[in-house]
């Protein structure tokens, strides 16, 4: 893998991710043409029927894909590295539904709370983290093994939760079936720029992180013997993590997979060098889910499906092949 | 140079090392060993920071370890575990060029005197041929080789070796403790290691410290260490131990369990 390939690959793939954003723009009931599209886009007539879709709901749409499926993609890269652990991503490890407990409680019992659904989530997926970590941190690390169980673990727990206040909240339920199976339909404007400034954030510490990322990768010891002090390390980047995971659970609930496939993938296309691993995992999350949202809201149409059911159907499957190949 | 003061390491109720000193001088080649479980890799790792001593202190170049900040004593000791993993992809060159780490800040690049050194520590470990190859791809001896290098590139004054050759056949264990002593000769590195192999820790130390249920047994140079005596009542091995009188390298058979 030459860097200077590595490199290519990763402006390649950002550069798609821009390509699909616009044509993405297009797909949907009403067929919007790429030049009506960028004519839109950089010579706004507002009143204009194509403006009035393209900046209320479809820009909205594809810009909250392309934010949410680079957050949990870069998380999972960053918890593969800290976890020293390939199977290591927010879904399988339960920070996702953590956050996403805490999140229902919020949205079934207190629905006046609404803004505090974000640091909710935070708290929810740090407490599940820790949880993790708790159950499958041994004296070498954790093994694959023993994060999957810690996973069904914090995964039952949560699930346990979740149908308890489904139960006592039935009535407000509906309203959050929608947001439970990771849909980005009806998102607008508000949610985009609730989370723009978090994911901006998480974004230029995540550039931060790549140094660390690519020492602790190594193994404690190694990363230790280096003058890293190894248990910091781990805490702070394993709350940025979190931190992603949870925004993202915040703004439009649970999307599997996308943290544990995406680094994988860019793994396979750019080698593991953080320096580019990571804004591969970045362009190529955004570029994913962008794909699983289009897909879901055209291909079944008038039908809808949230782009988190499809990502459980096509990642379920490339787990089981990743595992096949025994990746782990 | 280092100087172990008086250490003891509990994990849970058991005691593993008991009031554990002794010292090393710049330039030396110090030997730890002993059988399984007596505490000589523990040993090994509290002086390299992995596992937390209770009481005790370990000084390095007449300073407190526990006063100085992990990057201060990256640059000034290694430590080499005796098995490692690189990622799957990594080459030789890349691994090597993590030694600069502790040497750099966040937003420094390397520079060609860091590049400079890392080519010195592959061409010292003769890996030039293999510097574009993975890491993962090399066998047993030279990966140890690689690991070495990445060790050298760190610029230590000492350089810790758990157990280096316990994985490699024999001709790469020697390679490797041969390795050692040329760093040692050449470079005046400090070396401190366990080692399995009683030959081996004679003919590759100045000084040998035989550790026993967590307890410093005997140190010395290896003629004055390996007895019969000693490995009979450490190892219950019966043996017979030559002594070549010109290189005051003792030759040890062993013979049988002793009874």
């Amino acid at each position: 893998m030459t860097k200077s390939r590595s490199g290519l690959i990763v402006v390649i793939t950002f550069l798609l991710a821009i390509a699909a954003a616009v044509i993405a723009i297009g797909l949907g009931s009403i067929r919007i043409s790429v030049p009506d599209i960028l004519e839109t886009l950089f010579h706004s007539t507002a009143g204009n029927v194509n403006d009035t879709i393209i900046f209320n709901i479809r820009l909205p749409r594809v810009i909250l894909a392309l934010i949410i499926g680079a957050n949990i993609a870069i998380s999972g890269a960053i918890l593969q590295a800290v976890m020293g652990n390939p199977l290591a991503d927010p879904g399988l490890t339960g920070v996702t539904s953590g956050a996403a407990v805490f999140v229902l409680v919020i949205m079934l019992a207190k629905p006046e709370y609404t803004q505090f659904m974000p640091l909710a989530a935070l708290i929810g997926g740090l407490l599940a983290a820790t949880i993790v970590y708790a159950l499958a941190w041994r004296r070498n690390g954790i093994s694959p093994i023993s994060i999957i169980l810690a996973g069904v673990a914090v995964n039952a727990l949560c699930g346990g939760v979740v149908g308890y206040l489904s139960i006592i909240y039935s009535d407000r339920l509906p309203s959050a079936v929608q947001w439970m199976n990771g849909s980005l339909a009806a998102k607008g404007n508000s949610v985009v720029s609730m989370i723009l400034p978090y994911a901006i954030v998480g974004w230029i510490l995540s550039f931060f992180a790549i140094r660390k990322a690519n020492v602790i990768r190594m193994g404690d010891q190694v990363a230790a013997n280096l003058g890293e002090n190894v248990n910091r390390i781990r805490i702070l980047l394993s709350i940025l993590a979190v931190f992603l995971a949870a925004i993202s659970v915040a703004a439009i609930g649970m999307i599997g997979f996308v943290g544990l496939i995406v680094p994988h993938m860019a793994r396979f296309l750019v080698g593991s060098n953080y320096k580019y691993m990571m804004p591969m995992s970045m362009a190529l999350g955004a570029l994913v889910l962008l794909v699983a949202d289009t897909g879901g809201r055209t291909l079944f149409s008038p039908l809808e499906i949230p782009a988190g059911i499809l990502m459980a159907v096509i990642g379920g499957p490339y787990f089981l092949y990743l595992m096949r190949r025994s990746v782990f | 140079m280092l100087t172990v003061n008086s250490i003891s390491i509990q994990y849970e109720q058991k005691k593993v090392i008991n009031d554990f000193s002794f010292s090393v001088e710049e330039g030396e080649v110090v030997s730890i060993i002993g059988p399984n479980g007596s505490g000589k890799s523990t040993l090994l790792k509290s002086i390299s920071r992995q596992i937390p001593y209770q009481s005790g202190s370990v000084e390095l170049g007449g300073m407190n370890m526990k006063a100085m900040n992990p990057k201060q004593i990256a640059r000034k000791l290694c430590m080499l575990s005796q098995k490692n993993q690189a990622p799957s992809d990594m080459t030789v060159y890349d691994l090597v060029s993590y030694g600069r780490y502790p040497h750099k800040r966040w937003f420094e690049k390397l520079t060609n005197d860091d590049r400079d050194i890392i080519e010195w520590a592959i061409e010292r470990t003769h890996l030039t041929d293999y510097q574009e190859r993975t890491v993962a791809s090399l066998s047993g001896g030279e990966s140890q080789r690689a690991w070495i290098a990445m060790a050298l590139a760190q610029r230590p004054q000492i350089l810790l070796l758990d157990e280096p050759t316990t994985y490699l056949d024999i001709s790469h264990q020697h390679e490797v403790l041969e390795l050692v002593r040329e760093l040692n000769e050449e470079m005046g590195m400090t070396v401190i290691m366990v080692l399995h192999d009683l030959n081996q820790a004679a003919h590759y130390s100045d000084r040998v410290i035989v550790v026993q249920s967590g307890e410093k047994a005997m140190c010395g140079t290896p003629d004055q260490v390996m007895t019969t005596e000693m490995i009979r009542e450490v190892y219950r091995m019966d043996s017979e131990v030559m002594y070549n009188h010109a290189e005051r390298k003792p030759r040890i058979h062993l013979l049988r369990t002793a009874r």
